[in-house]
């Protein structure tokens, strides 16, 4: 049973202990950038996740036939190749919400974590925890993205999914919109404040603090 | 020529990349602890910039565009869905040709840029710069104009973060927001500045 705790903990791991996104700094620009709506927000993390764990499985299995000078131009054909295909499917089938995601969809490519996973897991593990391993990270991606999707919207249009939660101020209700929420600066503070809140719960992720001046700052004489 | 120097302002500031547009962060946030090293990543940015996006709006207008192959007899050729693939690898080619031409003629700022300019391949800025020339349909003066504004105005941002960080090396803060929380702190207050810019474009 060794070998099932393993997989189970590979998989776990990302979600808050090793989170790629509050911890690694690995996939922010995209993170960011979609979260006005919970509705993008999803597809981004869906989409997100069937990339990572299809170039992680595709990596791993032919990781043995990959010239090392070559392997991060290798990596990227793969992953841009596997984007276009969920590009096309999303303009196919989910036209409106490709329209709101604009590039950020073909920004999949150049995102951080979709490389970082494939350079320095799933190029040295069997193809079975390599994929393992990127569905657990795409999930923890997905976890921060849709809690900002759901905070920002929530507050922003007082609606989920598109769907009013809040009786807005406009039609009579008591809820006045905070547009702040919809804003480029808010989705910094709340990343800001989430990196924080996860910080005081496990001590262990905080930063070493800088002691140590920087060289130019000392005195000349 | 007000046109493009509307653009280039605009590029800059109005829809700057790291701020607004949330591009390029992991590098912008990664490599802002010292000016020396953003300042040495938002140069190697303007000039990675300013070459790949007019060199792929060339190749996409000549090569991938709805109708380019009309003169071969295929006007009904549509090789746009091509444009990622090629995109990251001109970009890639252009910036291993970046560094070989530096290396070989100019030493110094090749030994200055270091480590940046490899990096620069996966950065998502570079790349979401020629992504926006084709959705804008820009010419290729406009995007020559657009991948230098670009890189001028991520240099400005990443180096005025620098410096705030830089400072901020003595607070005394709560532990768990030191380092990155802080980082994240700060950018949305910058971006919060860099809002103000949209009033710009819209009294032009």
């Amino acid at each position: 049973m060794a070998a099932k705790t393993d997989y189970w903990d590979i998989l776990t791991g990302p979600l808050i202990r090793q989170n790629p996104v509050t911890l690694q700094i690995l996939g922010i620009c995209s993170a960011l950038a979609v979260t006005t709506s919970l509705a993008t927000a999803l597809t981004m993390s869906v989409a997100l996740t069937i990339v990572l764990t299809l170039a992680a499985g595709i990596v791993s299995v032919i990781r043995r036939h990959i010239p090392d000078t070559i392997r991060l131009i290798v990596q990227i054909v793969i992953v841009a190749s596997l984007v276009i295909v969920i590009d096309q499917v999303l303009q196919a089938y989910f036209a409106e919400i490709s329209r709101a995601l604009s590039v950020y969809v073909g920004l999949i490519t150049t995102n951080c974590l979709v490389l970082g996973r494939t350079e320095a897991y799933a190029r040295h593990h069997r193809p079975l925890p390599a994929m393992v391993d990127a569905f657990g990270n795409g999930f923890g991606y997905s976890v921060i993205l849709i809690l900002l999707g759901g905070i920002r919207e929530f507050f922003g249009n007082g609606a989920l999914f598109g769907v009013p939660v809040l009786p807005l101020a406009d039609e009579g209700g008591w809820f006045t919109p905070l547009s702040l929420m919809l804003l480029a600066p808010s989705a910094f503070f709340l990343l800001g404040l989430l990196v924080w809140a996860l910080r005081s719960l496990r001590p262990e992720q905080v930063e070493a603090p800088e002691h140590t001046p920087p060289a130019r700052a000392e005195p000349a004489e | 020529m007000t046109d493009l120097w509307a653009l280039f302002l605009n590029a800059a500031f109005v829809d700057n990349m790291p701020l607004i547009l949330f591009l390029g962060l992991c590098t912008f946030l990664a490599l802002s602890r010292r000016p020396e090293a953003a300042l040495g990543l938002g140069v190697a940015m303007t000039c990675v910039l300013g070459v790949t996006v007019p060199l792929n709006q060339i190749i996409y207008q000549t090569l991938l565009a709805p109708g380019a192959w009309a003169w071969l007899g295929l006007p009904e050729l549509d090789l746009s869905y091509l444009s990622l693939i090629a995109f990251i690898g001109v970009i890639a080619a252009a910036v291993q040709l970046l560094e070989m031409l530096l290396d070989r003629f100019l030493p110094a700022v090749h030994a200055a840029f270091g480590v940046f300019l490899p990096l620069l391949t996966v950065q998502c800025a570079i790349l979401a710069g020629s992504l926006f020339m084709v959705e804008r349909s820009y010419t290729l003066a406009q995007s020559a104009v657009f991948g230098l504004g670009s890189g001028v105005g991520f240099a400005i941002a990443v180096v005025m973060l620098s410096a705030i960080r830089n400072r901020l090396a003595y607070a005394d803060m709560p532990a768990g927001l030191r380092g990155l929380g802080i980082a994240f702190v700060l950018t949305g207050l910058m971006s919060l500045g860099f809002s103000s810019f949209a009033q710009m474009a819209a009294t032009q």
